[in-house]
This record gives C-alpha cells, sequence and structure tokens, in this order.
C-alpha cells in the first residue's frame, strides 16, 4: 500500500503555453516515489523537457501544482526554495555546454556546494569521495572538461548532481550523447547509486530501450499531454495507447506487428481537437475528433488516455455519448 | 514511375557479382597541430548494386571521414591514399572538374542534418530543380519542376507542390530529410552515401525514413553506403556491416553474420552493452574505458586495452583481418586463431 509519505514529487495538472502559441505542457500530471525511476518517454516537441523545467522551477508553469516532500514547490522563494533545490539536482544531456569550460571539474562542482553553504574546509574531501564514487579520481577534479571524454565528463555531472545529497535527480536526456559502449556504464552507475543511496530519478529520454530498462514506471507524452501511464514492464509488453503501440513498433529491429504512424506530427501550436494523436492514429473514431480522452484505468496500475480504453466502448462496442467516468489522476497506488 | 527508366534500371545478375564502388587500402589522415592525424587506416571494401552497407561505429571511429573520403569532401589538410574504384574511375586521382561533374550525379550524399544542407532562404522546389539542370538532366526550368515534384512524391511527400513552395524552416525534419533524398536521387545515383541520415529524427520518424530508403533501393537499384552509430539501425537495414574502430575496420560480413555471430571482441562487447528487455537495472556488460580518440596511434591492436580477451602479443601486434567464414572477416587473432578454430566463446546457436 502506497502512503502519501511515499510520494516524494507530486505534480499535478501542469498547463505551459510559450509565447508562439505552443502548448508545450497541457494538463501533465506525475508522480515520483521515494527510491524508484519515473522514466518520460516521447519524441521531440512532446513537452518533456518543458516539464522537467516546470519541476525544477526554471520554468513557470501557467497554471497546476508542484508538491516536492510535501511542500509546495511553486510558492517557495529564498531560503525555503535554496533547501528545496538542495534536494533536487539536474544531471543535462550535454556535460560538455553544461560544465564551465573555462573551470577545472573540482571547481564546478565546489559552486553547487558552495551555493549550498557547505562549509568551505570540508569540499575537497567531498569533491575527492564524489569523484571516486561515479568512478573518476581525485585527479580528474583538476582536468578541464576539455580534457576529459564525454563518458568522464557526464560521471562528472553526476557528482555534481550528487554533491548536495539530493533525493530526486531529474535526468533529461543524460545519456543520449553518449557512445553506446560508454552509456551502458553510466547507466550501471545511476542504478549503483540509486540502490546504494535510495535517491529518485525522473528520467526523460526519447530512447525508449534504455528508458525499458532504467525505469519503475514510464509516461508516455504525446504533444504536450500525457497518453499512458504504466509499468516499465507492462508498457513494454502490453502498451495500451495507440502512440505507445506506434512508437514501440517504430523502433528498429522490433518484431512484432508492425504499426507505423500515419503521416507526420501535427504542428504544436495548433494541435487537433479532441485527441491529439488523432490525425496519425490507425484506430481514429469520430468520438476522437470531438472528444478529448482522460488518462483512465486501463488494467491495474496502467492508465491509458484512449476512447478505446472507455470500458462502455470494450463493453458495448457503441455509445458515443459514454463519457469516461475515471477522473484525471496519475497512479496513486500499484 | 519514369524515375525507374534510367541507366541503372537494368541490373542483370552479373551486376551483382561486379562491385559499382570498390574501396582499397583507404587511409586517410590529417595534420592538427602540426602533428599527423591518421583519422581512417587502411579501409577496404566493396559496394554492389542495390546493396546496402553499413559502417558501425561510435564516436571518432572515422566512418564519417570514409565517407566524405569516398566523396573527396575532406578538405584541402587532408591526406587521402589507397583507392577508390567508381565502376572503372578512380575518384582519387580524378581531377577536380570531373570530380565535381559526378558528385550528386552518379555518387550523392545525405547528410545527417537536412538543416544545415539546405538553404534557409530559398524555396525547396528550386534547390532540387538547380541540382537537375547543374547536371543537365533536365533542360528548362518547367521540365525541372515537374521532374522535382515527381522527386518529392517519389519520397512519400504527400503534397508536392505545397512543399516544392516552402521554405525548409516550413517544414517538419522529417520531412526536410526526405526533400534531403529527394535531391540526392534526383540524378540517379550509382551510389548514395548517407552520414547518419536519421540520427536527428524521432524514432516514428527514422522507421518511415528507413523504409523509404528500401523502398528507393529497390526501385532504382542503387547502392547504399549508411553510416551509423546506432545498431539496431545497422540490423534494420544492412546487407553487410562492416565495424569501424579507431580508424579501421575490425569486422567486416553479411550483417546477420556479423550482428548475430559477431567474432571480434568489440562487436561482441558492443552488441553486449545495448539494453535488452529483461535485463536487470544495472547488469548492463559495460564496456570499460572509452573509445580512443580520433587519430590515437596504436602498437597493437586498438580495442586491446579494453577488450576482455587480450593477451600479451595483442599490445605488439597490430591485427590484420581474418577470414572466419566465406565473407565474414574479423581484425582478432586470440578468437579466430587457427589453433582456436571452433571458437565457441560467442557462437551462437544456428
Amino acid at each position: 500500500m502506497i502512503t502519501r509519505s511515499d510520494v516524494l514529487l507530486d505534480a499535478t495538472d501542469l498547463q505551459k503555453t510559450f509565447g508562439n502559441g505552443v502548448r508545450a505542457a497541457d494538463g501533465v500530471s506525475l508522480q515520483v516515489r521515494r527510491g524508484e525511476t519515473l522514466g518520460v518517454v516521447g519524441e521531440s516537441g512532446c513537452g518533456k523537457s518543458t516539464t522537467a523545467k516546470m519541476i525544477l522551477r526554471l520554468l513557470k508553469p501557467d497554471s497546476g501544482t508542484i508538491t516536492f516532500g510535501g511542500q509546495n514547490l511553486l510558492s517557495a522563494t529564498g531560503s525555503d526554495l535554496r533547501a528545496l533545490r538542495r534536494r533536487l539536482q539536474l544531471v543535462p544531456q550535454n556535460p560538455q555546454t553544461s560544465f564551465n569550460p573555462r573551470l577545472i571539474i573540482r571547481s564546478s562542482i565546489e559552486f553547487n556546494l558552495r551555493a549550498h553553504n557547505y562549509a568551505r574546509s570540508g569540499w575537497r574531501d567531498r569533491v575527492d569521495g564524489l569523484l571516486t564514487r561515479v568512478g573518476l579520481t581525485a585527479e580528474h577534479g583538476d582536468s578541464f572538461p576539455h580534457e576529459m571524454s564525454g563518458g568522464q565528463l557526464q560521471r562528472a555531472a553526476i557528482a555534481r548532481a550528487l554533491a548536495t545529497d539530493p533525493e530526486l535527480v531529474v535526468c533529461d536526456e543524460a545519456v543520449s550523447a553518449l557512445d553506446k559502449s560508454v552509456q551502458a556504464q553510466v547507466l550501471n552507475l545511476l542504478a549503483d547509486l540509486q540502490q546504494e543511496l535510495g535517491i529518485s530519478y525522473l528520467f526523460i529520454s526519447h530512447d525508449l530501450s534504455v528508458v525499458e530498462h532504467i525505469s519503475d514506471r514510464v509516461l508516455v507524452m504525446y504533444l504536450g499531454r500525457v497518453v499512458e501511464e504504466a509499468s516499465a514492464e507492462t508498457l513494454y509488453t502490453a502498451p495500451g495507447h495507440p502512440y505507445t503501440r506506434t512508437l514501440l513498433s517504430s523502433a528498429p529491429g522490433y518484431t512484432g506487428e508492425h504499426l507505423p504512424p500515419q503521416g507526420e506530427p501535427p504542428n504544436p501550436a495548433d494541435p487537433p481537437s479532441g485527441c491529439v494523436f488523432r490525425t496519425r492514429c490507425p484506430w481514429v473514431m469520430d468520438r476522437c475528433v470531438t472528444e478529448r480522452p482522460l488518462l483512465g484505468v486501463a488494467k491495474q496500475a496502467q492508465y491509458v488516455a484512449c476512447h478505446l480504453n472507455d470500458p462502455h466502448l470494450r463493453d458495448t462496442t457503441i455509445s458515443s455519448s459514454s463519457v469516461l467516468t475515471e477522473p484525471i489522476t496519475s497512479s496513486s497506488d500499484s | 514511375m519514369s524515375v525507374s527508366a534510367a541507366p541503372t534500371a537494368t541490373v542483370p545478375a552479373t551486376s551483382a557479382e561486379s562491385p559499382v564502388l570498390r574501396v582499397e587500402s583507404l587511409s586517410t589522415s590529417f595534420i592538427r597541430r602540426g602533428k599527423p592525424l591518421q583519422a581512417v587506416r587502411d579501409v577496404s571494401f566493396e559496394l554492389r548494386a542495390g546493396e546496402t552497407l553499413v559502417l558501425l561505429g561510435e564516436s571518432g571511429s572515422g566512418k564519417s571521414v570514409t565517407a566524405r573520403s569516398i566523396l573527396r569532401l575532406h578538405g584541402k589538410q587532408a591526406t587521402v591514399t589507397g583507392s577508390v574504384m567508381l565502376g572503372d574511375v578512380d575518384l582519387l586521382t580524378l581531377g577536380d572538374a570531373p570530380m565535381r561533374n559526378l558528385r550528386g550525379s552518379r555518387m550523392a550524399l545525405v547528410p545527417q542534418d537536412p538543416n544545415a544542407s539546405l538553404d534557409p532562404l530559398r524555396r525547396v522546389g528550386h534547390q532540387i530543380a538547380e541540382v537537375l539542370q547543374l547536371h543537365g538532366i533536365s533542360s528548362s526550368r518547367s521540365v525541372a519542376r515537374a521532374r522535382a515534384l515527381e522527386l518529392l512524391s517519389l519520397v512519400g511527400i504527400p503534397d508536392p507542390p505545397r512543399v516544392f513552395a516552402s521554405y525548409p524552416h516550413e517544414l517538419s525534419g522529417g520531412m526536410r530529410q526526405r526533400v534531403a533524398i529527394a535531391i540526392a536521387i534526383s540524378c540517379e545515383p550509382t551510389v548514395l552515401i548517407a552520414d547518419e541520415p536519421t540520427t536527428a529524427l524521432d524514432v516514428t520518424v527514422q522507421a518511415q525514413i528507413l523504409r523509404l530508403f528500401q523502398d528507393l533501393q529497390h526501385r532504382l537499384s542503387t547502392a547504399l553506403l549508411l553510416v551509423t552509430h546506432d545498431v539496431t539501425v545497422a540490423a534494420e537495414i544492412a546487407d553487410r556491416v562492416g565495424v569501424m574502430y579507431a580508424g579501421q575496420i575490425v569486422e567486416y560480413g553479411p550483417a546477420t553474420e556479423v550482428l548475430q555471430r559477431p567474432r571480434h571482441p568489440y562487436t561482441q562487447a558492443l552488441l553486449g552493452a545495448l539494453p535488452l528487455p529483461g535485463m536487470a537495472r544495472g547488469s548492463l556488460r559495460a564496456i570499460s574505458g572509452a573509445p580512443p580518440v580520433a587519430g590515437t596511434a596504436f602498437s597493437g591492436c586498438s580495442f586491446a586495452d579494453r577488450c576482455g580477451a587480450a593477451v600479451e602479443s595483442c599490445h605488439q601486434q597490430a591485427p590484420v583481418l581474418i577470414t572466419v567464414q566465406r565473407d565474414h572477416r574479423a581484425a582478432c587473432p586470440v578468437l579466430n586463431s587457427p589453433s582456436n578454430p571452433a571458437d565457441s566463446s560467442k557462437e551462437g546457436s544456428r
């Protein structure tokens, strides 16, 4: 049974529309529990990075709520916000651009310690310990970013994120820029750290196989909306949403039934009415044009935003007027 | 479609035997900070009509430099040796003018990033028509326009007149890549070279573009040399695979052989490092260390430092490609030594 205190991050109904009319997040809700990895997959423009930025308070949502460890993240200011940020860290996609090229690695990591008022006398030992923990040596701390490989730099970025003993680390395409042979090392490191430190990850990636590997639960986003949420195993073996199914079948090497998505992704500034996926969906119905499908329970711990999932439709095969009775919820039990 | 009524359309069984492109002992080096930097070392392969060869490798492996050297797009500072035979013409000794003529007509490149290769200030249709007129395929503007529209529909663009009149920024990434492919096939090249053509694309679009390549090859009998870092792309599209590491081809053969029964430790490790369904978290078989920076010189085998099977001699003597089966070669004497013929370490069940 999941209790309230197990939920570390709780974001509800996040909305964000940019000035150019692009609705990057349209009612996104998600929860991350302590010690788990929530994966977020989706193609470019689906709003996954926007969601991450809102959670990191780098971008203000138009509406919605975010609580972290029971505290309201959106209204926190000053020292409260600083205290929350200490517990909430980021591993960005590209370590080449996230480290100051003119500072040695040690200084970059110390910046994070300074920002959170760690006593200066302990910095050196702490940085050495962090570097060792992520598989580097203390000497790497005295290197400049350009002297290190992509994999080493990403390890250093993880060390920097861990410097403040965070409870949640947001990994935004954290292994996407790495060569496959190095990517496996970093994925193993992230898994080890989680086991050892009990940290939670919000793991954002476009790479389906990586997300499947690292995640407990997975959220699938399309055009600013969450279209499916399920355990990694369920999602990859029995996907519920047509988009998830086309996405999985598009992966090279997929051996099951091939379901090519129709046509092109729509213009995000002018999304289709009703279901945003309807223009590319092989199972589109009249109802999809007029009525937005809400995220509802498909099976135990699997939530799908699709009219095909409507229990009335499944049972009686008719009824265009029936409405999903499930509220818009993220999973709250499993 | 009239596109297939081309010189290359007649592909009798004999041409399957003789390669359309033969690369022999290709080496490319640059001068970096006064020192020579060898990016490609002694690369040889053949490409037959209608066939897809994938050069698979990680960053710095020399795969893109190989592709660019073949097209002679390697820049003035580079020294290229060996031979690149397109039919019976050696491209490396060809003059600049005939080479320019040949580039885009008999050989064409599909670049990784269509944002960078298309002119942002000119309408897409004109960029296609320009190539046709430049190579004398279509003499008048109206003929070139008609042909450009035809090419756009051939690459699966739904509304060719609209796209013809669009600027690149008005199109999605997948559409732009289709336009780049339309330009590349406009003169019905014998050899199409694609450098990471789907890396910048979303997975659903990538699937469409890979299918488009297969479809076009089928129709036009174009030989495709595709460069990628993505093993799954190679598995999807390749007839044959050349695995590159540190500037060399370390394993080469039919895709099914190389990817299912790899005989080089690097290929084995690369395949083993991929996350597969059902693998426990944290249990990926990672390769220690990192791929060497392009141009690193080695006295022995370039993979020896990261290799689990390495023996002492690996660090001293550079391995050569050993034939392990008819068409399957691997540069590892340890796994493929005559004294160890039926290597069992990775032999899959047939």
